[in-house]
This record gives C-alpha cells, sequence and structure tokens, in this order.
C-alpha cells in the first residue's frame, strides 16, 4: 500500500470512527482513502471548509468519547495548532497526522522534516505536549497510528505522527495487526449523553482562576514525567563498535541505514540511532547507543532542528555535527558516506 | 508505421516503471520513441522523474509543464492528438491513476482512436488495495474506458509486492489474470516478474524496477 492509504486503513482498524480533513498535498490520498472507505465501516467522513474547522470537529467528536482524527500537511498542521492547543488543554486524546513538505510558508510539495521544531516543542499554544511518534516506513506508519490511538487513550492527550511526503507517497507490502475491537472505558468524562443518570461532565480548557488553571497544568506535567519514563522507544543499527553514531529521524533514516552499510562495507566503523518516539525523546537510548562513540552526527530533512535534542540528551559530551538537505530535496546514501568521510570515520 | 501503446490501471498498479520497460525495449529495436507523462492528478513516481535515463537512451520526454516542480496544478501545455499523428515510430503514453486521471485522456481519445496502430494496456496488481478481487478490478477497468471515452485492447499482469517479491508472488497472480481475462473478455497480453528473480520462462515478460525509494538506487 501507499503510505497515506495504509494510515488511513489503521487508523479504521484501530477503531477511528471520525475522520475530519481537508486536502492538501501530498497527504491528500489519506483523506481520499477515508472518503472512499469510512461510511462502509459505520463511521464518518467529513470534508471540512478549513484546516481550522476539521480540528474543532476533532475537538467536538473526541468530546463524545469516539476515536477522532485528522490529517494535513505542513501549512494545513500550522493552522491546527490553535485547536490542538484546546485539544491539550482540555485533556482530549485524538491523532493528528503531518504528512509534512517543505517550508516556510507555502513552500513546496516534496518531502521535508522542517516540523521537528513544531511538532515537539510548539504546536500551540500553552504549556503542554503531543506524544508524537516517527514512522520510518509503511509498516511503522501503520504500527504508530494503532499505538497512537491507544497512548492518546491511556493519557488522555493528542498524538501526532510526524510522516513526510516521502513515506506518504511511497508503496511498500503491510500487514495489519490484530487488533482488539474493545475500546477503553470513557465513561468518567465523555460528553455523550447524560440521560438524567449521572451529573453531567463538562469538556473545557478555560479557567476562571489562577489556581485552577496551573493546578490542571500541574496534574498534566504529572503525567508527562511518566510518558517521559515509559513511552520512549528507538532502533539501534550496528552502534555497539560504532566510532561515529549517525542519528535520523522517519524517511531520512532509511537513507542513512544504506549510508551506513556502504560504510561498513568500506570498514568503517559507523552505526545508526533512530528515534521513533520524537517526544518523548529517547534520552536513555541515544546515550547507550553513543557510548563509545567518539562523534555523532545527525541526517535530516531540515536545518538541523533534531541536533539540540540530541545534545541535551547526551550533556553535550560527545561533538554532534549535522548533514541535512531542505527545501524538498531528499539526501543522498552517497552524501551520506561523503559526510561520514569527511568526519574521519576510523576503520 | 505509428505505434501507439496507452497505459491505464490503479494509482500505483506500476504504470509508470512499465511505460519506462516499454520506452527501453522500443528504443533498443531502434525505433524513434516519444513517452508522455499523462499524470496530472499525481505529482509523484511518474515517467517525468526518468528524464536523464531516457535522455540518455535517445528517448523523447513530453510532461506537462509543471511536471516535478512545486506548481500543483493540473494543467496539459501540449497537443497529444498532434504528437500521435506525426509521431513515426513508438508513442507511449503513460496516464495517471484510476478514472481521476483518465479524464485527461478522455480530451485526447478522438485523436488517439483515429491514428495508428492503437493497444491500450490495463495494468493492475493484484495486491493493490483497490484491486484485491478480478471483479474490483474490472470496476476499474470500465470506469477508466468511461472515463477516457476510449477501449482498452488487453490486461498486463503486473501483480507485485514492491522488494518482497517472489517467484511465488507473481505465479500466485496467474489465475486472477486469467478470472480478470474473463470478465473483461480481453486477452492477458503478459504477466511482469522483476529480472531480478530469473523468471525467463514464457509464461513473464522479465523488466527492470525503475520506480524505488533513493536508499534502493
Amino acid at each position: 500500500m501507499k503510505g497515506n492509504e495504509a494510515l488511513a486503513e489503521a487508523a479504521m482498524r484501530a477503531g477511528c470512527k471520525c475522520f475530519f480533513g481537508y486536502p492538501i498535498t501530498p497527504q491528500t490520498e489519506l483523506a481520499a482513502y477515508m472518503a472512499k472507505r469510512m461510511q462502509k465501516n459505520g463511521g464518518v467522513f467529513l470534508q471540512a471548509e478549513s484546516e481550522i474547522a476539521a480540528i474543532n470537529m476533532v475537538l467536538g467528536a473526541a468530546s463524545t468519547g469516539v476515536r477522532a482524527m485528522t490529517s494535513s500537511s505542513s501549512p494545513g498542521i500550522s493552522l491546527k495548532s490553535e485547536g490542538i492547543s484546546y485539544l491539550a488543554g482540555s485533556d482530549l486524546p485524538c491523532v493528528i497526522i503531518n504528512v509534512e513538505r517543505g517550508g516556510p510558508g507555502l513552500g513546496g510539495i516534496q518531502p521535508s522534516q522542517a516540523d521537528y521544531w513544531q511538532a515537539t516543542k510548539g504546536l500551540g499554544h500553552g504549556d503542554f505536549h503531543l506524544l508524537v511518534y516517527a514512522p520510518a516506513s509503511v509498516q511503522e506508519m501503520v504500527d504508530m497510528v494503532v499505538k497512537a490511538f491507544d497512548k492518546a487513550d491511556e493519557y488522555r492527550m493528542p498524538a501526532l505522527i510526524l510522516a513526510d511526503g516521502l513515506l506518504g507517497q511511497m508503496m511498500e507490502p503491510v500487514a495489519f495487526p490484530e487488533i482488539k475491537a474493545e475500546m477503553p472505558d470513557k465513561s468518567s468524562w465523555a460528553t455523550n449523553g447524560h440521560k438524567n443518570k449521572r451529573e453531567h461532565h463538562i469538556i473545557n480548557s478555560l479557567y476562571l482562576t489562577p489556581d485552577e488553571l496551573e493546578k490542571t497544568v500541574l496534574d498534566r506535567y504529572e503525567r508527562y514525567a511518566v510518558i517521559k519514563e515509559n513511552e520512549t522507544d528507538a532502533e539501534t543499527y550496528l552502534t555497539e563498535d560504532a566510532d561515529i553514531v549517525v542519528c535520523a529521524f522517519g524517511a531520512t533514516a532509511r537513507v542513512v541505514k544504506s549510508a551506513v552499510n556502504d560504510a561498513r562495507d568500506q570498514g568503517i566503523k559507523v552505526g545508526m540511532f533512530r528515534p521513533k518516539t520524537l517526544w518523548p525523546y529517547p534520552n536513555k537510548e541515544i546515550k547507550k547507543a553513543c557510548e563509545n562513540a567518539s562523534k555523532v552526527l545527525s541526517v535530516e530533512m531540515n536545518m538541523g532542528q533534531m541536533v539540540d535534542d540530541i545534545k541535551l540528551a547526551l550533556n553535550c559530551e560527545k561533538p554532534v555535527e549535522f548533514f541535512g538537505r531542505t527545501g524538498g530535496v531528499i539526501p543522498t546514501p552517497a552524501e551520506v558516506l561523503a559526510k561520514i568521510k569527511a568526519m574521519g570515520g576510523n576503520n | 508505421m505509428n505505434k501507439i501503446n496507452v497505459i491505464t490501471g490503479h494509482y500505483g498498479s506500476g504504470k509508470s516503471n512499465l511505460s519506462v520497460n516499454l520506452a527501453i525495449e522500443a528504443a533498443r529495436s531502434g525505433r524513434h520513441v516519444t513517452v508522455v507523462d499523462l499524470d496530472i492528478v499525481n505529482p509523484y513516481f511518474r515517467t517525468a522523474d526518468f528524464k536523464e535515463l531516457f535522455g540518455e537512451k535517445g528517448i523523447e520526454l513530453i510532461t506537462p509543464s509543471y511536471a516535478n516542480t512545486n506548481l500543483d496544478i493540473p494543467a496539459l501545455c501540449f497537443d497529444l492528438e498532434r504528437i500521435a499523428a506525426e509521431e513515426n515510430g513508438c508513442l507511449i503514453v503513460d496516464v495517471g491513476g484510476d478514472d481521476d486521471g483518465a479524464v485527461a485522456l478522455g480530451r485526447f481519445a478522438d485523436g488517439l482512436n483515429a491514428g495508428g496502430d492503437l493497444d491500450m494496456l490495463y495494468v493492475f496488481n493484484r495486491f493493490r488495495y483497490m484491486t484485491r478481487t478480478p471483479d474490483e478490478a474490472a470496476e476499474l477497468f470500465y470506469k477508466i474506458e468511461t472515463a477516457s471515452r476510449m477501449k482498452h485492447t488487453a490486461i498486463v499482469n503486473n501483480s507485485n509486492l514492491g522488494c518482497e517479491t517472489t517467484a511465488e508472488t507473481v505465479e500466485s497472480s496467474l489465475e486472477y489474470a486469467d478470472q480478470l481475462s474473463r470478465l473483461v473478455n480481453l486477452s492477458v497480453a503478459f504477466s511482469t516478474a522483476p529480472k531480478s528473480l530469473g523468471m525467463d520462462d514464457r509464461r513473464f515478460k522479465s523488466i527492470d524496477v525503475y520506480v524505488k525509494p533513493v536508499w534502493d538506487r
């Protein structure tokens, strides 16, 4: 399947009953697939009048306790950011998919990873985080969508899949896992009608006193501490004896893995570290992966947005260099290999 | 004599990869070859990506003016009917996916139908999501004919699972191909198998895989 189609199919299999979207290249196949299949699956597909309307429809649907999703590409995600902040402030679970394209501004339609900062640091105003997953294959898109719905429900917060146009448009074989049909119990908070049998529930992100608001934020940060401890995930590849560890996320990691294999063929001791969760960042995992390395390289389809997170995770104990292409240009394995050699990768 | 091959099919069925193979094969036989990228519904993984390769092989490539740029607009700035009339060798038209993509072909139907020796090939991959059963593939087949106002002349079995394609993958598709052939009452022109599988028997046409991600090139 194509990445965008697989994201949609996985969401439906994970019990997504409401999808609200608005077309934008390179994620449109996702919405198109939903349009064709959602109704047959007993769900709702709605093409909203704008990205802002779509994210607010997600807020409404998520309030009732159903699994809801929206998707877009970079400029559209910026438009959704206000609604995402409201979702986080209302402790509502949902899944948001960003199939990134080149930016800033209207940018271009070719693949990019330049929304790393936006996804991990600032997708909306206020003190909050999103769970951020970065798939590197079509199969992982499937697995991460299912996981994102589960974790969003578990922690009552929005989860974001940070994909890119390359993954969205490419085709790979996929297998769909057995998915348990039972949905988590949301009866303690969902606004799905009290029928005069219980107190009414309130979904809200407005608090009348600063103390009240502060308490909701502090409660949320207690949950974030648990998430940081338990929800990090990463892949390591040939890092045990590596002198240089190359860090990359998403589709770029596929390019890097190819370059690492080429370097190993030439006897250069190099490995790869790939964060699968971008928030929480896998600090422990990267520290371990870089234990024996003298240098670290970050390869990204942006201008080096992940570099600071690597430095923080390593307490700035190792030099972190950067190689990247941006604006929709995809780095090649040959370019990455040349950079590894320029860094003096040892045999 | 002018030979025209029109390639249609589901999104991701392998139209572009087949078009590149057919173009290179025709060029090898010494004919003048022109490839027209008629895809104005999806800007990625298209024949326009092979400009350099075609240049090396002396194959002429005609694409929408804005192919492979950030200007994602469905505009065709060439006259396919005139190209079909003037081409004196082999013309390959790579059409966009589904009936959505075939609408653009319909604009040129009269000229192409009136032209020379025309083959319109319906490419299918039984592993794609919209053509999992022969019935679904047949439904799309007719939708494409309606949108393009043209009739297919044969079907091409291009069933594969990308880099995970094995001999068993392609062999298991032969029965499906026969079923579809009976449903649409057209013969299977050929079934493809990636050259790397070495399946050079009479049942398969060995093809090169040109459409692949940057890390596999």
